[in-house]
């Protein structure tokens, strides 16, 4: 579009579209900020201030009175409220949980007992008395300090060990690759047959494919379960194994593979096949020379889109794989863990992103296959 | 890591059986019938038979499985839905009976439907108009990719990404959820959003909308590319208006793909399970069919009755657009 012609529409669609991204990119863009934050911060301000100076309510305890020192004929307790924290400075303190902000920093508090209370902004307080202080406890000291900033990877490496994500992120790997390699080369087999092999029954066997993309895996769970555990029971192993759920997905996704790859073969020239055949060529020839590596944007959407559900898949992995320790994948352990850590913002969004990062890495990297499958599926329905 | 390579290892047996399977009945097939090197008569005698053989070796692995893991899986679910807990005695339809007079499950259909007719309008409507938008700027590549973006996201990770929009904090703190704090800087109260009856549908609906309008938006998008440019050049000299070419020219022209869009988020939306177990498990009325049917699986032990007899339903509700996808694919093979 020649500037000439910007008008304040142009303008208008740069905006709304602009304000779209924000919409779509920000929940996301919330999470790896929290994530990254301070777990003290995180609980008490939002991820859209991480980068201002916040404050924060902290109770300081003083050292017993067995500490104290003789001063110029008095006693004195001193310290640092900040040690041990991670805030910067202070701006008001109190004794008392009813007004922990009555005095600015710099300023003597007079405590109940006729005692004397100063917390600097540096975070120094000196209690001062005329008398002997008595008594181990120690006064409480509650004060506003302003915080700065903290970014930290201390929350990845928490959920990593402590959270059992780490376990998690190596079973969702042993659940997803060979539930993604398997189905491919039986898919590309099949579909061959379908696309250049005339028989007959094809057209209804191409029918059934269709109708089985879209039946619910719902209906799927029930006699599945029961299967397994007949196996299970029959041949004295486990019924909930690593093979079991590879096959379960290898069926799961046969369907849309063999559907994606007979469609993509079908558009490919049938004089390349003919030519071969007339060399003498067999079938099989012709497909694992010829076919196969000339399919292979279409298996590579397929691997994409398999990779994807079986990584982010939950209901067949909490159906047909245990619970344990190296067998719970990570969208099952992020289950658990919204149910048991509700509140922890600092695991739950360190753990999301865990399980969320391979997903977005094999996105962008290969968006382009991705979106050719997309098309090859839907668009030639309409 | 054990387990990793016992993984790997697995795939590449896998990988090889198939191989050595498909590679060895065409070995044996064409040791039994040889074409090559025999007379005439022999050999196409031969070759018809091989030819008529292999396409099924080609097939059977894929219709085991097939067979296996959808096919009698769907007809012991009907099975199954006509028995007691257990799958041992013949039941009728009580099941069906229990399901018409069971509250949660006409709370289920209730909600299933509001997200039926909300969240693919949704996700088309954005997708169109993401789609149309991002056609006229330079940067529209990247605003796609960023809005395209959610659909890698699995849809526990999704919720927790916005069960942290929708956090909730008394009164008078500081709120940590954006959601809250938008509401709260506008002065208004903030509210514990998921769990307020009726209106919570909508902010779990909010979550697979914003999966699922980058699907809409790639599919569309090239739908509007292919539109031909003489129909709109010509409305254009005609002086038609932006909204009118938009709405009169392009959408009319490109209805099968939104049809096809609707329909496939429609499919996935019956589908919803993973959002509601871990946003509210169904509990504050947001309940839906597949959360519903899963609790039945495992609830006191497992009822298999009546868990199938959920999953029927959805089958049934999934069946006109199996239909439809049917017929529409048997359409565009006679075009072949």
């Amino acid at each position: 579009m020649n500037p000439a012609t910007r008008s304040p529409l142009t303008w208008a669609v740069h905006l709304s579209v602009l304000l779209l991204v924000a919409l779509w990119t920000l929940p996301t863009a919330g999470l790896l900020i929290s994530s990254l934050r301070d777990k003290d911060q995180l609980a008490v301000s939002g991820w859209w201030t991480a980068l201002s100076t916040s404050t924060q309510n902290i109770v300081a305890r003083a050292p017993g009175a067995d500490t104290q020192i003789e001063r110029d004929g008095k006693f004195v307790i001193s310290g640092d409220v900040l040690e041990g924290t991670a805030a910067g400075e202070v701006s008001a303190f109190g004794f008392s949980s009813r007004e922990p902000t009555a005095f600015k920093a710099g300023e003597t508090a007079e405590l109940n007992d006729g005692e004397k209370l100063t917390v600097q902004a540096d975070g120094s307080f000196e209690i001062v008395s005329d008398t002997k202080m008595e008594g181990s406890r120690g006064q409480r000291i509650f004060f506003t300090a302003a915080v700065p900033p903290r970014f930290t990877f201390d929350n990845y490496v928490e959920v990593l060990s402590a959270e059992g994500i780490g376990a998690s992120f190596i079973n969702s790997l042993t659940v997803a690759i060979p539930s993604t390699v398997i189905p491919i080369l039986i898919a590309a087999f099949a579909a061959y047959a379908l696309a250049w092999m005339p028989f007959p029954g094809r057209a209804i066997l191409i029918a059934v494919v269709v109708g089985l993309l879209v039946v619910p895996l719902q209906m799927s769970l029930i006699p599945l379960l029961k299967l397994y555990n007949g196996v299970g029971a029959f041949f004295g192993v486990p019924a909930k194994t690593y093979v079991g759920i590879w096959l379960a997905h290898t069926g799961f996704g046969l369907p849309l593979a063999i559907y994606l790859l007979r469609n993509y073969m079908a558009g490919l020239p049938r004089e390349i096949m003919e030519s071969a055949r007339v060399d003498g060529a067999s079938d099989f020839d012709i497909f694992v020379k010829i076919i196969l590596p000339l399919s292979f944007p279409a298996l590579a959407s397929f691997a994409i889109f398999q990779f994807l559900w079986t990584w982010n898949d939950l209901l067949v992995a909490i159906v047909f794989l245990g619970a344990g320790q190296d067998e719970l994948v990570l969208t099952g352990r992020l289950v658990n863990l919204l149910g048991s850590r509700g509140g922890n913002w600092e695991i739950l969004t360190a753990s999301a992103f865990i399980t969320i990062v391979v997903p977005l890495i094999v996105f962008f990297s290969l968006q382009r296959y991705l979106v050719r499958g997309l098309l090859a599926g839907s668009v030639k329905g309409g | 890591m054990q387990q990793l390579v016992f993984a790997v290892g697995t795939m590449l047996a896998g990988v090889l059986g198939c191989a050595a399977y498909f590679w060895g009945t065409s070995f044996i097939l064409d040791l039994i019938f040889p074409s090559k090197g025999r007379s005439g008569v022999e050999a196409s005698r031969n070759l018809r038979i091989t030819n008529a053989i292999r396409p099924w070796l080609f097939l059977a692995p894929a219709l085991f499985a097939l067979t296996i893991y959808l096919i009698y899986p769907v007809a012991m679910s009907v099975w199954f839905s006509l028995h007691d807990r257990a799958g041992q005695n013949f039941v009728g339809a009580s099941n069906y009976v229990w399901m018409l007079n069971d509250g949660e499950f006409r709370q289920s259909i209730f909600n299933n439907f509001l997200w039926l007719l909300v969240v693919p309008a949704l996700a088309t409507f954005f997708g169109l108009v993401i789609a149309a938008l991002t056609d006229r700027i330079w940067w529209g590549n990247i605003a796609k990719t960023l809005i395209f973006m959610p659909m890698a996201i699995s849809f526990v990770g999704a919720a927790v990404i916005w069960k942290f929009i929708y956090d909730y904090r008394a009164e008078g703190t500081e709120q940590i959820g954006l959601l809250n704090a938008i509401v709260v800087a506008f002065g208004g109260d903030p509210q514990a959003w998921i769990t307020l009856p009726f209106w919570n549908n909508f902010f779990l609906m909010a979550i697979l909308v914003w999966i699922q309008t980058g699907f809409a938006m790639v599919i569309l998008s090239a739908a509007l590319r292919g539109i031909p440019e003489e129909t709109v050049e010509a409305a254009v000299i005609d002086g038609a208006n932006g909204w009118q070419i938009f709405f009169k020219i392009m959408v009319p022209q490109i209805w099968g793909t939104i049809a096809v869009v609707w329909t496939t988020i429609t499919i996935l939306v019956l589908k919803v399970f993973d959002i509601v177990l871990a946003m509210t498990n169904g509990q504050w009325q947001s309940q839906v069919l597949a959360n519903l049917m899963f609790d039945w699986m495992f609830r006191g032990g497992g009822d298999f009755g009546r868990g199938a007899a959920i999953a029927v339903v959805i089958m049934v509700l999934v069946i006109p657009i199996m239909v439809w996808n049917i017929r529409n694919a048997a359409k565009e093979m006679k075009g072949h």
